[in-house]
């Protein structure tokens, strides 16, 4: 693997006795697509949260190119180049869509005019372009999803953080954003992404992590993975993998 | 692009307003429509100030008077005491409102404070400010400062209100200019995400402390011009006057009222809320704070069935009006 744009060393978080990351140690490569899955409830969001700055880890220590960025403040990372998007997506309802995507173009554009134009360009490239006057409140679930991405997008990171982007998407719709996904990432932007479409991980994904109440217990290609006893288990149940193994006998 | 000609258009129509309030105000004679005229554009720039951190910035002040009463008092101080002249006395007053602003902004926003828990710290130090210069000698306590009078353009009395009508024209133009560039510029785009969803925007990059101070800064800079005008036009400024609730509620309900977050809905809002307060006056006689019962009844209904206020209402009826024209034009078809 190259050098980690992203790296985690023994992150843990705990919400009272609740332990939602233990002890997460994980190196995203730089220009990489990768993917973060887990059952519900595995930490995954609040493993974006830790990475991006909107949660502080109690333990352990988060480097982004190199710099120690434990604790920062989540536009100070924005800066630097993550962006990330919302599980449950949060569009400034009150203005439009090409508006929603010049504040993030705003980040390294000045002038007005020029991020509006940012906008357009960003909106071309995940399929917006017919929507850009729309109010972000007046769109659809996929709109409202690709404008997550788009905002995300704008303020043209290193490393894009998509959390559950294809969630609550219809088949088509899921089958129009995977190429998108993919375009990104060509396009030489680090990606990791949450998702719980297995269709887009083993697609899209180089390598994944899978976490499960809040450890990592495998990871490695999505064919490797989705073979492994232990993925099996947190999603479906103690005894699974043996009583599947036996099955295919 | 459409949005240039937004921006165009909105300069356009600031300097048409200017153009024909300025004349109005050069034309009339009458001292009733002039201190009519003079008295809406003192409330709208009140409302216009508050607007800047209320509707664009979505942090609901009700201790604006905080930085009116501010602004009031430095304008009168620095006459009294110091001797300074009032043009020199007005930018100062809106430096020192501006301090106070951003005093108050970093202690709130500092630690998070939003919605009606932001809008008690605003009015519980309107009241604190209101209840030191009750008991100080240097704001001449409960008896209040005099400026004396000096009629003269070099000292901004003016002969009559036609003079003072141009002042706070010229001060209300200042508001509608920073408006519209809060509505064509990366720090307004900014202060507007952080408005509709403050996490979104810190995931952009935007600083929601910084940016809020900024909003806070500027507005408590309008309000205190506002306050330094108040001051010049009545020779007189007391703790009541100054901190008491009366202007922050004018400037919030002024901008509710016309519609928050626009560029002349603050404008509509005064204007409205001054024709109902007049015609209500000559209906009730002389009733004292007669406008105040009317401020909170236009509040409740615009806020039931007009949230978006006037500016807000009437765009609605304009689009859906082109949009039934345009149908009855396509069935003709």
């Amino acid at each position: 693997m190259s050098t980690a744009l992203l790296s985690l060393q023994g992150v843990t978080r705990s919400f009272g006795g609740l332990k939602a990351v233990h002890n997460v140690s994980l190196g995203v490569p730089d220009g990489s697509l990768t993917a973060l899955i887990g059952p519900n409830g595995a930490g995954k969001t609040t493993l974006f949260a830790l990475m991006s700055g909107f949660l502080l880890p109690d333990r352990g220590r988060i480097e982004f190119d190199g710099d120690d960025i434990t604790g920062r403040s989540p536009h100070l990372n924005a800066r630097a180049g993550m962006a990330r998007t919302f599980q449950i997506v949060q569009p400034f309802a009150a203005q439009t869509v090409r508006e929603n995507i010049a504040v993030g173009a705003h980040l390294h554009q000045g002038r007005r005019s020029m991020a509006l134009a940012a906008a357009e360009a960003v909106a071309q490239q995940v399929g917006l372009a017919s929507q850009l006057d729309k109010p972000a409140a007046d769109l659809t679930v996929a709109g409202r999803k690709r404008l997550e991405l788009a905002r995300a997008l704008a303020t043209q990171p290193r490393l894009l953080l998509l959390d559950e982007v294809l969630a609550g998407l219809n088949p088509q719709e899921i089958a129009e954003m995977i190429p998108v996904v993919r375009a990104i990432a060509r396009g030489g932007v680090t990606v990791l992404m949450i998702e719980h479409v297995m269709q887009a991980v083993m697609h899209l994904a180089q390598h994944v992590w899978v976490l499960a109440q809040g450890e990592l217990i495998a990871q490695g290609s999505p064919a490797e993975v989705t073979g492994n006893a232990h993925v099996i288990e947190a999603y479906l149940g103690h005894g699974t993998a043996a009583r599947l193994q036996g099955q295919a006998k | 692009m459409s949005s240039l000609s937004i921006s165009l258009r909105e300069r356009l129509s600031i300097a048409v307003f200017a153009g024909v309030v300025a004349t109005l105000l050069w034309v009339l004679d009458s001292g009733v429509a002039l201190n009519f005229i003079m008295m809406t554009l003192y409330a709208a720039l009140l409302a216009q100030a508050w607007n800047v951190l209320g509707g664009f910035g979505g942090q609901f002040s009700f201790g604006h008077a905080l930085f009116f009463g501010t602004g009031a008092y430095v304008q009168a101080m620095a006459q009294v005491h110091w001797g300074l002249n009032p043009w020199l006395a007005l930018p100062l007053g809106m430096v020192i409102s501006t301090a106070v602003g951003l005093f108050v902004g970093a202690l709130s926003f500092r630690y998070g404070l939003k919605g009606s828990y932001f809008a008690l710290v605003t009015l519980a130090f309107a009241e604190v400010f209101r209840i030191v210069a009750t008991s100080v000698p240097f704001t001449g306590a409960g008896v209040g400062l005099m400026v004396p009078l000096r009629e003269g353009v070099d000292n901004m009395q003016f002969a009559s209100r036609r003079g003072y009508g141009l002042l706070v024209l010229s001060l209300v133009v200042l508001a509608l200019c920073l408006t519209h560039w809060l509505r064509h510029s990366r720090f307004g785009a900014w202060l507007q995400a952080v408005r509709d969803n403050e996490d979104a925007a810190r995931a952009v990059g935007v600083n929601p402390f910084g940016i809020k101070l900024g909003a806070i800064a500027l507005s408590a800079a309008l309000m205190g011009s506002a306050g330094a005008f108040y001051v010049q036009v009545f020779q007189y400024i007391d703790p009541g006057i100054a901190y008491g609730p009366h202007t922050s509620v004018e400037a919030l309900v002024g901008a509710i009222v016309g519609g928050m977050g626009t560029l002349w809905g603050p404008v509509a809002g005064a204007l409205v809320l001054h024709v109902l307060a007049d015609l209500t006056r000559n209906l009730f006689g002389q009733l004292p704070g007669i406008n105040m019962v009317i401020y909170g009844m236009v509040l409740v209904l615009m806020v039931m069935f007009a949230p978006r206020g006037i500016t807000g209402t009437g765009q609605s009826i304009r689009r859906w009006w082109l949009r039934s024209d345009r149908d009855h034009k396509k069935e003709q078809a």
